[in-house]
């Protein structure tokens, strides 16, 4: 299971990669979507994937009475999810709000900070 | 299996009250935070109790430099779990000093965005969003968890994201595009490294690493490294991949642009300079060529990129990227001197980049151009701005009464140190960075401050008032009195590296669980 998951995450990441290489900013949001959520599979295949039930300790015992699943790898996941959402949702509209006032959602076309053919520095002194 | 087999997991005793020192900057900086969105409308009282937050901040951290200084690293650990079931945060010498250096810049940066700012943007959130960012470099430099480290980069980032673009102008926007996803990718690709470390040894705690990282596959620790230099490099803006730098640092205010570039390329590098030197040692050793191969790039590459920009603030973008060089110049010298020079170059560069950008702006106020092509002759208006920018462009460089010098003194001495091919090459770089960064700088005072039969095309705006002056003026008196004195940041530094090397005192100070790994 766990090779499966791993080709996918591998999947995941590429798609990822792909299409951040565009230059479209709509497309380059889904690139870091889905490479976040590459990532975020990534960490909880790294926990290891089990059957096991989910780690609550039964009442009247110290610890649980079995194997557990790995708790840590979904705490650490959902600490990246709610990061990652909040980072998506702020690029998304900065994105609108860049489109609105540049009238651009390519990354050639957006050249207001970095100006195209900036003449050359000054030769005197 | 009975309880009472068990070995301990939790804290019994009480937390002593001076150990709270150690989160107390982070809380109140989050806490403060919290507070001034809650009145962000009313005029004034932001500033006021910005001030007030972060003076108490500076004030812990003083007490929590002392503390280390006296009785070495110290750690926290959340929630009375012991690590590396709890979170911890630990101080050592220069992760104190770092984030009083931070506070302190802040501090000054906020005297400055007060004289600047103009009274018609008051509640767009500024102070809180400032706050904020102190908060996640603070909790940055205090961490002893890699998995924390990452929730604080990524409070820096929504901060600085903020702080991007307050006032939204086409060209913030622009800049705000490119900052926002390279710097997201990087902290993703942060998280994949996360992912895999954790994967490889079941813990992300910086004291366990160390204790169970022998054990892991060495190949597959190297990849993880490497992954992680390459998202460090990333918010660095170490060379193949810091476009996004000078694509965005000049497009807020300056006082913005002055407060990222001083603290948050050195909070990239510093996480860089303790993961690869502390954390994964041996990984370091393997990465060792492709370190020295980024740090000769970078430094010799990005004051060429100073040379050939004519937008001001573009131009300080690469001399920020030129000094992020020379610390992972000191990061490929393991060496002593190496990562006390690295250490002692970021408390440099975050007083003195941000003292650039401050002057920087300070002469965009005066004339009311922000290309140094449409400056000149300001020294017959201005000679007070003259003298700053001169002194902090050299103390970028390194010339000797100032900071920036000793710094690269110890670089430079660990380079000879080291007696083979590499640390001959770093030092021919170091010292090439310096005479690139020297030429740079004088080129552009010449162009701003000279050309006395130059005429302007923008009318004479207005000209910068005594507050910009007063925190300038703090500033330069810091650079100058720690180049003149220095031995105090000497000590530290010494002491400081001997922990970053021989990481036993760092370790210790984590007081471990007694687990099987």
């Amino acid at each position: 299971m766990d090779y499966v998951i791993a080709a996918l995450v591998g999947c995941f990441v590429a798609l990822g990669i792909y299409m951040l290489l565009s230059r479209s900013l709509i497309r380059m949001l889904l690139g870091i979507i889905v490479l976040g959520n590459g990532v975020n599979l990534l960490i909880f295949t790294a926990g290891r994937l089990t059957r096991e039930i989910a780690p609550i300790v039964p009442r009247g015992l110290d610890t649980p009475a079995g194997a557990i699943a790995n708790p840590l790898p979904q705490a650490l996941i959902l600490t990246a999810i709610v990061i990652g959402f909040a980072m998506f949702c702020f690029l998304l509209v900065l994105a609108y709000r860049t489109y609105q006032a540049l009238d651009a959602d390519n990354t050639d076309t957006m050249r207001v900070a970095e100006p195209e053919h900036a003449p050359n520095p000054p030769l005197s002194y | 299996m009975a309880a009472e087999n068990l070995p301990t997991a939790m804290i019994e005793t009480v937390t002593r009250v001076a150990d709270w020192v150690i989160v107390l900057p982070m809380a109140l900086a989050l806490m403060g935070a919290a507070l001034l969105l809650i009145v962000r409308k009313s005029a004034g009282l932001g500033f006021v109790l910005a001030l007030l937050v972060v003076t108490g901040i500076i004030a812990c951290e003083t007490s929590l430099l002392m503390r280390v200084a006296e009785f070495g690293p110290q750690s926290m650990t959340m929630g009375k779990w012991l690590p590396p079931f709890g979170i911890s945060f630990t101080a050592d010498l220069f992760g104190a000093s770092f984030a009083l250096a931070a506070s302190v810049v802040t501090l000054i940066v906020l005297v400055y965005a007060e004289a600047d700012r103009p009274p018609e943007v008051a509640g767009d959130g500024f102070y809180a969003l400032v706050l904020l960012l102190l908060a996640g470099v603070t909790g940055s430099f205090l961490t002893g968890d890699l998995f924390n480290l990452y929730v604080w980069f990524e409070v820096m980032l929504i901060s600085s994201f903020g702080l991007m673009v307050i006032g939204g102008t086409p060209m913030q926007l622009d800049a705000a595009v490119k900052y926002g996803f390279l710097n997201f990718l990087a902290t993703t690709i942060f998280l994949l490294s996360l992912g895999l470390l954790y994967g490889l040894l079941g813990t992300l705690n910086m004291a366990d690493i160390l204790r169970v990282a022998p054990l892991a596959n060495p190949a597959a620790m190297v990849g993880v490294a490497a992954l992680m230099l390459l998202a460090f490099g990333m918010k660095a803006a170490a060379f193949p991949v810091n476009t996004w730098l000078p694509a965005s640092y000049h497009a807020p205010p300056a006082a913005i642009s002055a407060l990222m570039a001083g603290l948050l390329t050195k909070v990239g590098i510093y996480a860089l300079l303790r993961t690869l030197v502390v954390v994964l040692p041996a990984t370091r050793d393997v990465l060792e060529p492709v370190l020295v191969l980024v740090a000769v790039a970078t430094l010799v590459l990005a004051p060429l990129g100073a040379i050939a920009e004519t937008n001001l603030r573009r131009a300080m973008g690469f001399v920020v990227i030129g000094g992020i060089g020379a610390v992972l110049a000191g990061i490929a010298m393991p060496s002593l001197g190496g990562v006390g020079g690295a250490g002692m170059y970021i408390f440099h560069a975050m007083l003195t980049m941000t003292a650039l950008y401050l002057v920087a702006g300070m002469i965009e106020k005066q004339t009311g151009e922000t290309d140094s092509r449409r400056m000149g002759g300001l020294y017959g208006t201005s000679a007070p701005l003259s003298i700053l920018f001169l002194v902090f462009m050299f103390g970028a460089a390194g010339v000797p009464p100032l900071l920036g010098f000793w710094p690269k003194l110890l670089l430079i001495e660990a380079g000879l140190d080291q007696g083979d091919a590499v640390g001959g090459l770093l030092v021919v770089a170091l010292l090439v960075n310096a005479v690139l960064t020297i030429i740079a700088g004088s080129r552009l005072w010449a162009h701003i401050f000279w050309r006395a039969d130059f005429t302007p095309e923008a009318p004479p705006a207005a000209p910068p008032g005594g507050l910009h002056y007063l925190a300038i003026g703090v500033l330069a008196v810091l650079i100058v009195a720690a180049g003149l004195w220095p031995n105090p940041l000497f000590e530290v530094v010494r002491v400081g590296a001997g922990d970053m090397i021989d990481s036993a005192r760092y370790t210790d100070a984590f007081g471990l669980a007694e687990v099987t790994p």
